[in-house]
């Protein structure tokens, strides 16, 4: 990791310097008119080719990454990002196709997509799969949008809540807003299951909908799913599926099988694309037989003649409409279609085995070695959670602690304060993808930290140590914001004309 | 088993630590009766050889036509170090910097992207990027109604000479939200948004007004006077421009009197391949005024405990992870590594390359429009145009389109799709990737076209 101090790249521009082999040929001056012109450059850096290059690379070595680092990020399936996924999505027919190309020259692309769509349908158990929503959040939006397009086509307009469980990605009530609904929390029991009498309390003839995440957020799985499903049902409300959790159970149990009306899939957590340092994602929606007439367009369809094309509002007059310019993001997509077909349908059954496999395993070294477990009697899924409760009040010993005292050790750490019904908590993913060595170095290094909380808490308090910074002062930056940086007043670049750095 | 460590040996011994007899037994909580039917769906696996052959197969089978669809999206030189920096794995494999003093390379990079950002647009403050333009655009005016707090209507002005799927997007994404979108008509013979246009709101409680520069048919707007109409009511205008053109026009913030209030846009021109549609990014940019009320995430400078400087996310009291149901939006993620690649594109470009970049756009497609009159096809608006032009094919425009597809050519987007009143048009795009045989091929099998 490279901890050394470095420069803006506005601090290594110099006026006159440029990228020269990047700029296109110069043409002669536009006759824009003179009050829709720019009067001053924008300021954009001024250097060299190697300046850029050795920059980003340089700051590329300030991060903590799944190709460098041990990533356990509870909820976030940091698992490996096969490298042949991002080179066969680059393969330049792929790159160069432009969105509103005729489908006489997408066949390739189309079909891809098309397959795409049915892999995800089979896995999930759903009777059909859009592919356009660009993120996991905007995946919810689409569900949720789609479950209040059915209860208002059905004149059921009285139907104003979403019922969300305690321990939901905060996501959840948001999206929950953004589509027009009240929130209803309701809580989770000892056990870490959803609390039956409440939601029976809570349903009615007001319940749009409840928004479920199987397994839950608190790493195990929702044992009475089909007495939940049965109880929203029956009071005309729908089921949402947040799959960020898809990992735990692929190819062992389908949303569709347990009565999901609709899911996403964060494709980026479960079909490994990659994170890319917060995005892009893809959150493709699966729908049951219910919703199907209001998915989002475009959708890939077959066109009776052997090919593929696009439907749009014409096609599905009752579509919640289009939620970005073109069609998502295809280039994830693609990654996606890569990384299901290297795994194949056995693959992809090893997947969740090995992923359980992995966080059971380091749960039960990780209690060994002496951390609390927040729900020891249940099977941890993919992921489980430690709770420093005791540790906190006996040496002060936080979540928060822990996390950055990993971060010396080498390893990134787990989710912290998430969900937010479990004090001092650390959420831990494995993944399928790390080795047995790698678990057991990072129970070492835990049992490390836990040993020196004992005789010195003050290191730990101060930590990191190792890295290109220590702790931050959040809260002073967040009062005295600086946002964009601004030139030295005697070196200031960006205020020179721009008819004199060019010709 | 692909991209799974695990040897035999390992398996017995991690069982045997947990006190399981087999995988199958961590399973043993989910009911029975759900177990999940064998997949027969899916295919069996293929190795790196084997995809790599089917998907080459695929990237290869629509062959290389000669694009000139804009639109929205636009083909530009995008410089090998870009993507070969922005895909090394410490960028591409690493999650949102929620652990700062780990994401160091990231933060100072975002930071750096606000600040490119804020400059070419003119404004004080920018987030680190959303979806696409157009849900930036849904965004935006969602911002603009919690900025206006004079107003009670919830009604925004929306040009008619907006990208008409921007539109569709916001109806989808903000339609439950009880705004009403007005739409102001284009003249039909210059394709701008006249002032007048504006008259018939003067008396209206008007919540926000919505400028795209240049419009959807490339079309320069007069974005003086449509801003000093909008700030003569204080209504806060959202500007919605192309970041390559901006090299060149007068940026959002000098607009009007004061500048507009919100800034967004496709950025995709800065470096992000055609490809398919995306992954792209939405930039939206702000006055420090409005900041709280911005969606996203933001990343401000920090002193840590030592007092060195560095990078962390900030005012995350805005965002869904903190506030639940009480977040300026649902969004989590930004386009990551499309800023990543974005920001290594301006720093390749800079001022320069990216003006010169403009202004061969502006030359390409200023000579095709030229070549084109003299065989009689002519622009269907007077006004002044930057790199998109809606051309008169005099009808059958879809006919003619797939023509010259077949010729090789994809001659641009058809506007009668969503303007009846424009049937028979055709809006064309031509940027510097392209060069005087690509125009000759153009009009050629235009002619063809037409002949047929």
């Amino acid at each position: 990791m490279n901890t050394t101090e470095t420069k803006l790249i506005f601090e290594h521009s110099h006026a006159g310097r440029s990228a020269v082999a990047q700029a296109p040929q110069a043409h002669a001056a536009t006759a824009i008119p003179a009050h829709l012109r720019r009067k001053s450059a924008p300021g954009l850096p001024a250097a060299s080719e190697l300046d850029v290059v050795r920059h980003y690379t340089r700051l590329s070595q300030k991060n903590f990454s799944i190709d460098t680092e041990f990533y356990p990020l509870g909820s976030c399936t940091m698992k490996y990002n096969p490298r042949a996924c991002n080179s066969l999505a680059m393969l330049p027919g792929f790159l160069n196709r432009h969105p509103l190309a005729p489908a006489s020259h997408s066949q390739g692309f189309l079909q891809t997509m098309y397959e795409l769509q049915e892999m995800l349908r089979e896995v999930t158990g759903m009777q059909d799969v859009s592919l356009a929503p660009m993120a996991g959040a905007q995946g919810e939006f689409t569900g949720v949008a789609m479950i209040r397009a059915y209860h208002d086509a059905r004149g059921d307009t009285e139907r104003r809540e979403i019922i969300v469980p305690d321990a939901a990605h905060g996501t959840n009530p948001a999206t929950a807003i953004m589509c027009g609904y009240e929130v209803r929390e309701i809580p989770t029991d000892e056990t870490g299951d959803v609390n039956l009498e409440a939601l029976k309390e809570a349903v009615g003839p007001q319940t749009a909908g409840i928004m479920l995440t199987n397994p839950s957020t608190v790493g195990v799985f929702e044992r009475r799913i089909e007495e939940i499903a049965k109880i929203v049902h029956d009071a005309g409300g729908l089921l949402y599926y947040d799959g960020a959790n898809l990992n735990a159970i692929l190819g062992k149990v389908r949303p569709g099988d347990m009565g999901f009306d609709v899911i996403h899939m964060n494709l980026h957590k479960t079909f490994s694309t990659p994170h890319g340092g917060g995005g892009p994602g893809s959150g493709a929606v699966g729908v049951g037989e219910r919703l199907l007439p209001y998915m989002p367009v475009p959708h890939v369809e077959q066109d009776g003649q052997g090919g593929y094309r696009l439907a749009d509002e014409a096609d599905r007059p009752e579509t919640i409409g289009r939620l970005s310019a073109f069609m998502g993001n295809p280039g994830v997509l693609l990654r996606a279609y890569v990384y299901m077909r290297m795994l194949g349908r056995e693959g992809m059954v090893r997947v969740s085995e090995f992923a359980t496999l992995n966080a059971n395993y380091l749960a039960r070294e990780l209690k060994a070695a002496g951390f609390d477990l927040a729900y020891p009697e249940r099977r941890a899924t993919h992921e489980f959670i430690v709770t420093l409760k005791k540790q906190a009040k006996e040496t002060g010993l936080t979540a928060g602690d822990v996390a950055k005292r990993l971060l010396d050790h080498g390893f990134h750490a787990p989710t912290t304060y998430f969900p937010l019904l479990v004090p001092e908590c650390l959420l831990v993913e494995p993944t399928e993808s790390e080795s047995k060595e790698t678990l057991d170095a990072f129970v070492e290094a835990m049992a490390c930290i836990l040993a020196e909380s004992a005789d010195d808490i003050d290191t730990i308090k101060s930590s990191p140590h190792n890295l290109p910074n220590r702790r931050f002062n959040e809260v002073a930056a967040a009062k005295a914001l600086d946002l964009v940086y601004q030139e030295p007043a005697d070196d200031s670049a960006d205020a020179q004309p721009r008819s004199g750095t060019h010709g | 088993m692909p991209f799974i460590p695990h040897t035999e040996e390992d398996i017995r011994s991690m069982l045997e630590s947990i006190g399981a007899d087999s995988v199958e037994d961590l399973f043993d909580e989910i009911p029975a009766g759900l177990r999940a039917p064998p997949l027969d769906g899916i295919p069996e696996g293929l190795n790196e050889m084997g995809i790599s052959r089917l998907m080459q197969e695929r990237a290869a089978r629509d062959g290389m036509p000669s694009n000139f669809i804009g639109a929205g999206a636009y083909e530009h030189h995008i410089p090998a170090a870009v993507w070969q920096i922005a895909t090394r794995g410490e960028y591409y494999s690493a999650y949102t910097p929620y652990q700062a003093e780990a994401s160091q390379g990231t933060l100072q990079l975002i930071y750096e992207y606000q600040t490119m950002m804020a400059r070419l647009t003119g404004m004080e403050a920018s987030n680190a990027s959303l979806y696409d333009g157009a849900s930036a655009l849904a965004e935006a005016v969602l911002m603009a109604v919690r900025v206006n707090r004079r107003s009670k209507s919830k009604r925004v002005l929306v040009p008619g000479a907006l990208n008409p799927v921007y539109r569709r997007v916001i109806d989808t994404l903000i339609g439950n939200q009880g705004i009403e979108l007005i739409e102001v008509p284009f003249d039909e013979t210059t394709g701008q948004t006249p002032v007048e246009a504006l008259a018939a709101h003067a008396d209206d409680d008007i919540t926000a007004m919505i400028i795209s520069q240049p419009n959807f048919f490339g079309i320069l707007e007069d974005v003086d006077g449509l801003t000093g109409w909008a700030e003569e009511r204080e209504v806060p205008v959202i500007g919605v421009v192309n970041p390559v053109s901006l090299a060149l026009l007068k940026p959002p913030g000098e607009w009007g009197g004061n500048g507009v209030d919100i800034v967004v846009g496709e950025g995709q021109p800065l470096g992000a391949p055609l490809s398919s549609g995306g992954p792209y990014f939405g930039f939206m940019t702000t006055r420090k005024k409005h900041i709280r009320q911005m969606p996203g995430r933001i990343v401000g400078r920090a002193e840590d405990a030592d007092g060195k400087s560095g990078f962390v996310l900030t005012l995350q009291a805005r965002e869904q992870h903190i506030r639940r149901s009480k977040a300026t939006s649902n969004i989590c993620t930004n386009q990551g590594l499309v800023v990543t690649a974005a920001t290594i594109h301006m720093s390749m470009l800079g001022d320069e390359g990216l003006t010169r970049v403009a202004e061969a756009c502006y030359a390409n497609t200023h000579a095709l429009v030229e070549k084109l009159a003299a065989k009689g096809i002519k622009p269907r608006f007077t006004g002044e145009y930057f790199h998109e032009v809606a051309l008169d094919f005099g009808g059958d425009a879809a006919g003619q389109l797939q023509a010259m597809a077949d010729a090789g050519v994809l001659a641009g987007h058809d506007l009668g799709r969503d303007y009846p009143a424009l049937d028979g048009c055709v809006l064309a795009c031509v940027t510097e990737t392209k060069n005087e045989n690509d125009l000759e091929q153009y009009v050629a099998a235009c002619e063809k076209a037409r002949a047929a």
